[in-house]
């Protein structure tokens, strides 16, 4: 409803016309009004309404067409001759390469994007940039979709009419003029978190010059609890740096560090450097005790499933466990010297079993034990030891980790603090709620929103929508017309990160400058356009305020002195090139946890009963906060672990539905590769209420739910509005992250479900392979117990011989964090359609790599492995002899070539394809319309129509440009030279691709390894892609 | 052979040991051909015939809606997904080829194995084999993602010097389908020509006198057309009875030399082709039940076809319940876990159903067929020649969809349900069927009159 009626706007509305229309105008009727303002409703409002997401392919044909009717958008100019002059560097059929980044959460990751005549078309992580080395996550990989997205935000609208810039700028220099006198009294900015230098320094002058103003941060994607440990901790805002290359033992306390948040990307390379069995000895061991499954608990050794809340107790049982035997440990090693590692650790463990019986009453046996072996190998490994804790945990639990890793000495080594990324950490939720205080108050007369979407983010208890309409005039910057955009007076369209110049700080403080690919396509603003309107030089570009800001003519407080001006223009050239500005990480802070921090502290008492259900709200691995909601990569990429596309789900464990009565089957539709229909739960918590459908996971401790927030939204995009249910309607500020008491009820309907692994045994095949460090030690061989590869010789006909180059893949089952980047890296080199829900619950995706998820063990609480399944290239294909017209090929160096316009579409491949990786064009899955998408394909890949059948190519256009520049230059195909796109995205190294001819190349060594095995191997199907074997370094104290 | 037109057994003796006989006593050259033609040439068309016509008529029309709808919109429309690349598509053609293979066994090889109750039904029930073979026919061309490029299954010269694949027996199907459809017409053709001369000379109109002159082609019925007749039509026989065997054959093939579980068999060859008689007798019966009510052809279409049609459909029966049993024990025996799988997926999986309804139809139900009184009540055949259609239907059903949609790999186990199209292309096959059925009762003579003069006691004139 909201989005249909706009709210009468204050600034324009009681006074009595002098000119009027009607008799209720000159009487200042509060209908007519209404009416007034809704004579134009915005077009796209028109039918954005209750559009089905089956029609979205449909749709974005329309969105040309509304782009036209729109009219006034400026266009980006076109050339239709040829260069006269060809811009330097540029050579038509060649990609170009520029470095930029992303900020999500306040964390920019360094980004290099591939263009192609201008088009932004692929994005590859930055080597150079510390948070990426490379490497991408989903949201990196998906954001050259976000920038041809149809249905972003394309004029600037006031009240839904279209307006110029000028007339914004003419609006908010007259408000600001107004509030000159009052020193700004009633003037707020609402951002996100702010890691941009440069938008930082324009705040702050803004701030200076209006001194009452207040700049508010609310920023759903980032981290409230772990700003507020490190306060707790010590007493100012510092950020944790993980080093997980030294860490041997690693504790996670509900920390998804591998899977999201700063530096994750970097971790999970780190991590997965340690974890390779050729050398035993380095192998680290991670623990995990979280709630809802995780990728991090998938890779962990030893994962322990609990309640959000109980995990603030056991880390204080292993605080003090720690606490105790750290003291006598330092005690007895300063005093008996050089007694050896074996006593201390034998001493540590004594006393930590000793105090392990006293202080872990309440769990049971096995937990008691978990702690007590966890709590030993910590101390056995001091200095070398890692706590992590988990973003939705309270501040005290981030304390507690703080405390322990100093108690073991590991600051400086295994972690290093460093001052914030973000430019003014703050307590975001009581700024948020200083903020709709003052607007309810009357206090506010303008609010500037740059970025984010506070009325579908902000706790339901703030009523932030209500109190929004209190503030008089009300602009909002964003990539979307979302729900706040509804209710502001002024939408002004966000220069997507790609379009815009900006900078932006990574993980560990390293600045990236933010480059444009492109001229906005809409005509967006950039946050610092916005903050120059505001300033007394409002026509500024951002080119010039971030370069400004750099050559030093900006205000800098903590910035490196910048280069003299003669040199500045190279220094600033090296930088864009780059990606990286030097010498700009933080350097480690000397921070001590403060004396009178006690780790038993513990501020919110859990008066709850035990059995009571507990809620855990979440950030969605696929659409984050919601803001990409509108993103059909995202939305149609199967979650981590669920498998779930397009939807969000009441996820709990199977003992938790059993006892509602409440369970999800495979329909006959799409089954287990599709349709799971489920029972729609209501969730009441607090008085508030909303449905969803359930869905069991398994490893997710009882009497818990998690909710994916990010879902459910009303407005921002045909795709977004729709999906899913809203868990923010019952998320409050006391539970931002969790809390106990929700109440699930069965509502008795039904809810579809597009599930693209339902299935996860793996039913005795063998699928994965995995082993233990010691067995693997003892006998490598142990891994492939009870499977069976043919020899070369079962064959009637002579081997081809293979000469010149021979692909092959290698890919880690141990290393994988099944983060799915490889998945939309793959989906957005090789132009791979977004098909629908309705398509996905009829077992239809199209992506020609997925992650298979399978578990092994005990059936609460399994051990995960994640394998990723492209084409196997088999050398003895079976695909290939069933196609009648010889579409699918088998080239000499080894690739399995899909010929498409030879394909008639049997489907007889796919059948005969014992991997299954085969897909089909049953529709036109392909948007062939609309004009903004065709911008972002990769010219290298043919475009696929209906009916016809794709599969994983190993990106051969890759392969064939590498094999063209080497050819040039008279020599062989480099090692590395060619790397996959799902190679290139992947955080953990885990696929490598290369010439298995060379035998000094990583992927036949990687194949030579003793844990290498084929897939389906028995069948001799001879697959060129190959997996390394699992291997988990288990504790021999708590066994498997 | 060649010189003597006249068939070995003698009917009245036949009759004497075992009754019924092959064709009622009392009936000389005159009568057979006045009944026969008559059903063509004289009596009015029964309006039973236009309801029946209109009927088959309405689905033909949905079959080309569907077909239509399916090649402007793609195969999407049906239920098919990745696991389950052929559902519906493939499983009716199958059953199509199947019900096909009664005409050419019945014309062909109980003509060679001089079984001369066959000839008051080969006549309809080649016609059967030609329509079904029509109706099998939309699917390959159909189930294909861009039919208008299905022609590239065909071996013909380009300029691209392009061929297509001939390992892959999609392309043994084309062949063997196509050299069966010919055989099969050319046989029904060559086979008319003596009747269709019959009619014109007895037409009335003279359209109708034209047209069947026209495909008489000039038959006058000398001696000499006689014998050169005679040895076409036994030498098209000699071509057609391989086919009986191969057409199956290569049909199995198709699943047989692919690697899925469940298909990748060898028993489908002596299966399929012992599944495709038992389906073509079964349809043989339920078409000619009800015409034998109909057109009061109970003298010629006598309890004695009906009985040996249904001693048929036990034996081919058995043998189908025995593939069903090796193809379980195999699977058990081969100790491949994913062969084992197979059987009980298929016995306990969410495609249960349709395993224990096929076993049902197919070997439960004609069990009774080993009773006399069974074989002799025409209700009672007629409802377990339907059963056995059906079973036979789900038989082809089970092996492709519960083969595929778990193979290998659990992470891409899936599951199919048919949508509306899937049906309606499937029945609009089932509404052409009929429709050509029809017009071939109304057109031409449905039961072949020369040749039932000759198992007549007059034309025993040699001997």
């Amino acid at each position: 409803m909201k989005q249909k009626t706009r709210p009468v706007p204050g600034p324009r509305s009681p006074r009595k016309p002098a000119f009027w229309r009607a008799l209720e105008e000159r009487a200042g009727d509060p209908a007519f009004q209404e009416h007034l303002y809704n004579e134009f409703p915005s077009e796209i409002e028109a039918i954005s309404d209750p559009v089905a997401r089956r029609t979205f392919l449909k749709l974005m044909g329309a969105s040309l067409a509304l782009a036209g009717v729109t009219g006034c958008t400026r266009q980006p100019a076109e050339t239709i001759v040829p260069y006269v002059r060809q811009p330097e560097d540029l050579i038509p059929g060649r990609p170009l390469f520029y470095a930029t980044a992303m900020s999500l959460g306040g964390v920019a990751t360094g980004l290099l994007v591939e263009s192609h005549e201008g088009r932004p078309t692929k994005i590859e992580g930055n080597p150079l940039h510390p948070g990426s080395l490379g490497a991408t996550d989903v949201f990196a990989q998906a954001a050259v979709l976000g920038l041809y997205d149809p249905d972003r935000s394309q004029t600037l609208l006031n009240l839904g009419d279209i307006r110029p810039w000028s007339a914004f700028l003419g609006t908010i220099s007259a408000a600001l003029t107004a509030q000159r006198p009052l020193e700004g009294a009633g003037l707020r900015i609402l951002t996100e978190s702010v890691n941009s230098p440069t938008l930082a320094a324009q705040i702050r002058d803004l701030l200076a010059r209006f001194p009452s103003a207040k700049w508010h941060q609310w920023d759903p994607a980032s981290r409230e609890h772990v700003r507020g440990g490190a306060k707790l901790a010590f007493g100012e805002y510092v950020d944790a740096q993980y080093r997980f290359g030294q860490a041997d033992v690693i504790l996670s306390l509900d920390a998804d560090v591998l899977g999201c948040g700063p530096g994750s990307i970097r971790y999970a390379r780190d991590f997965a450097a340690r974890r390779r069995p050729e050398q035993a000895d380095r192998m680290n061991r991670l623990y995990a005790i979280e709630s809802m499954p995780t990728s991090t608990g998938a890779r962990a050794d030893h994962r322990l499933p609990l309640k959000p809340s109980a995990i603030a107790r056991i880390a204080r049982e292993i605080a003090s466990a720690l606490g105790e035997a750290g003291k006598s440990g330092s005690g007895r090693s300063g005093g008996s010297g050089e007694s050896g590692g074996a006593g201390g650790s034998g001493g540590a463990g004594a006393s930590g079993a000793t105090g392990g019986a006293a202080v872990v009453q309440g769990f049971s046996p096995a937990i008691a034990k978990w702690i007590d072996a966890v709590a030993e190998d910590l101390q056995a490994h001091r200095g070398s030891s890692l706590v992590v804790a988990g973003d939705g945990q309270p501040p005290a639990v981030h304390a507690l980790a703080h405390g322990i890793n100093q108690a073991l000495g590991n600051v400086g080594k295994t972690v290093v603090y460093t001052q914030s990324v973000e430019a003014e950490p703050t307590n975001q939720l009581d700024s948020l709620r200083d903020l709709v205080a003052d607007m309810n108050a009357g206090k506010v007369d303008v609010l500037v929103i740059v970025g984010g979407n506070p009325v579908y983010t902000a706790p339901a208890d703030f009523r932030f929508a209500e109190a929004l309409n209190k503030a008089l005039l009300r602009v909002h910057l964003s990539l979307y017309d979302d729900e706040t955009s509804a209710l502001c007076h002024w939408q002004i369209p966000e220069a997507h990160f790609l379009e815009a110049w900006s900078d932006a700080r990574g993980y560990d403080g390293t600045v990236s400058i933010v480059q444009p690919l492109i001229a906005p396509l809409y005509g967006g603003k950039s946050a610092h356009e916005l903050l120059a309107a505001m300033s007394d030089r409002p026509e500024r570009s951002a080119h010039d305020i971030v370069r400004e800001f750099w050559s030093g003519s900006g205000s800098s407080r903590t910035l490196p002195a910048p280069p003299a001006n003669e040199e500045f223009d190279a220094s600033w050239r090296r930088w864009l090139h780059d990606g990286v500005v030097p010498n700009t990480a933080f350097a480690p802070a000397r921070v001590q946890v403060v004396p009178g921090f006690s780790p038993t502290v513990e501020p919110t008492p859990t008066t709850h009963a035990a059995d009571d259900i507990e809620i855990n709200f979440r950030n969605d691995p696929s659409v984050l906060d919601g803001r990409f909601a509108n993103n059909g990569w995202l939305q149609e990429l199967p979650k981590p672990i669920t498998r779930l596309t397009w939807d969000n789900a009441v996820l709990v464990s199977p003992a938790t539905a059993a006892k509602l009565r409440a369970a999800g089957s495979p329909a006959f539709q799409g089954g287990e590769h599709g349709q799971i229909i489920t029972d729609l739960v209501e969730l009441r918590y607090r008085a508030r209420s909303v449905r969803g459908a359930l869905f069991t996971v398994v490893g997710h401790p009882d009497d818990c739910v998690t909710v994916h927030l990010g879902y459910g939204r009303s407005r921002g995009g045909r795709v977004a509005t729709g999906a899913g249910f809203n868990a923010n309607a019952i998320r409050t500020s006391d539970a931002l992250s969790f809390g106990a008491g929700v109440e699930i009820v069965r509502t008795f309907e039904k809810f579809s479900l597009a599930c693209t692994q339902y299935h996860h045994l793996m039913e005795g095949r063998g699928m994965v392979r995995a082993s233990t460090r010691d067995a693997y030690v003892r006998d490598p061989k142990s891994v492939h117990e009870g499977d069976e590869t043919p020899p070369r010789t079962i064959t009637l006909y002579p081997n081809y011989p293979y000469e010149g180059y021979k692909w092959g893949m290698a890919i880690d089952v141990n290393a994988c964090i099944g983060c799915n980047a490889c998945v939309v890296g793959c989906q957005s080199e090789n132009n791979i359609p977004v098909v629908g829900k309705d398509q996905v619950l009829r077992g239809r995706e199209m992506h020609w790599l997925r992650v298979d998820t399978y578990y092994r063990g005990r059936a609460d609480n399994p051990e995960t492995y994640f394998q990723p399944v492209p084409c196997m290239q088999c050398e003895n294909a079976p695909c290939e002899v069933v196609c009648p017209v010889g579409a699918t090929a088998h080239s000499h160096e080894g690739l399995n070539d899909m010929v498409y316009n030879r394909c008639v579409g049997t489907r007889y491949c796919s059948d005969n394809c014992p991997y299954k990786v085969r897909r089909f064009n049953f529709l036109l899955y392909q948007d062939w319309n609309t004009p903004s998408l065709r911008l972002g394909r990769n010219p290298d890949v043919t475009v696929r129509s209906r009916g016809v059948m794709e599969k994983c190519t190993y990106c051969v256009q890759r392969i064939n440009a590498a094999k063209i520049d080497s050819e040039k230059e008279s020599r062989p195909v480099r090692d590395g030279e060619i790397k996959t796109a799902c190679q290139q995205a992947c955080p953990a190294d885990a696929i490598v691709f290369g010439n298995l001819n060379d035998p000094a190349s990583r992927v036949a060594k990687l194949q030579a390894e003793e844990r290498s095995y084929a897939l389906l191997g028995e069948l001799n199907t001879r697959p060129r892609t190959t997996y390394l074997a699992a291997v988990r370094n288990v504790n021999p104290a708590l066994g498997e | 052979m060649a010189d003597s037109l006249q068939p070995v057994e003698d009917p009245s003796r036949a009759a004497a040991i075992r009754t019924p006989a092959v064709i009622a006593p009392g009936h000389t050259f005159g009568t057979v051909t006045d009944k026969i033609s008559a059903i063509v040439l004289a009596r009015k068309t029964p309006l039973g015939w236009y309801a029946g016509f209109g009927t088959a008529m309405f689905f033909t029309l949905l079959l080309l809606v569907s077909l239509t709808y399916l090649v402007l919109t793609g195969i999407g429309i049906w239920g098919n997904n990745i696991p389950i690349g052929w559902a519906f598509d493939i499983t009716n053609f199958v059953w199509w080829i199947g019900i096909g293979h009664a005409g050419t066994l019945i014309s062909a090889i109980l003509l060679l194995l001089k079984q001369t109750w066959r000839t008051s039904i080969n006549r309809f029930a080649e016609a059967m084999t030609l329509f079904a073979v029509a109706c099998a026919a939309v699917f390959p061309v159909f189930h294909t993602g861009r039919p208008w490029l299905a022609y590239w299954l065909v071996p013909y010269p380009n300029t691209m010097n392009l061929w297509p694949q001939f390992r892959s027996p999609l392309i043994w199907d084309v062949f063997a389908v196509s050299t069966y459809a010919t055989v099969s017409l050319l046989f029904w053709f060559v086979g008319l020509i003596p009747d269709l001369a019959t009619l014109r000379d007895r037409s009335q109109s003279p359209v109708g006198r034209v047209i069947y002159g026209m495909l008489a082609m000039g038959w006058r019925g000398s001696a000499h057309h006689w014998h050169r007749y005679e040895t076409a039509y036994l030498l098209l026989a000699g071509l057609a009875t391989p086919l009986v065997v191969s057409v199956h054959t290569v049909v199995s093939f198709d699943f047989a030399v692919s690697i899925v579980p469940g298909w990748h068999t060898t028993i489908f060859p002596p299966y399929f082709v012992a599944g495709a008689i038992y389906s073509g007798f079964a349809m043989v019966l339920t078409l000619a039940i009800p015409i034998r009510a109909v057109y009061n052809l109970e003298d010629f279409i006598t309890m004695r076809h009906l009985q040996n049609m249904a001693k048929v459909m036990l034996v081919t029966g058995l043998i189908v319940a025995y593939g069903y049993l090796t193809e379980a024990f195999i699977a058990w025996y081969s100790a491949d876990r994913y062969e084992g799988f197979v059987p009980l997926n298929r016995m306990i999986g969410p495609y249960a159903f349709a395993y224990w309804a096929l076993i049902f139809c197919n070997v439960v139900v004609p069990q009774a067929l080993w009773l006399k009184r069974v074989r002799t009540s025409v209700p009672v055949l007629f409802i377990i020649s339907l059963i056995v259609n059906v079973g036979m239907w789900l038989e082809r059903f089970v092996i492709i969809v519960t083969s595929l949609h778990r193979d290998y790999l659990p992470s891409s186990w899936g599951l199919y349900s048919p949508t509306f199209w899937d049906w309606s292309t499937f029945v609009g096959t089932i509404g052409l069927f009929l429709s050509l059925l029809f017009l071939f009762l109304r057109f031409l003579p449905m039961i072949s009159i020369f040749e039932m003069r000759t198992i007549l006691p007059e034309a025993r004139v040699g001997e």
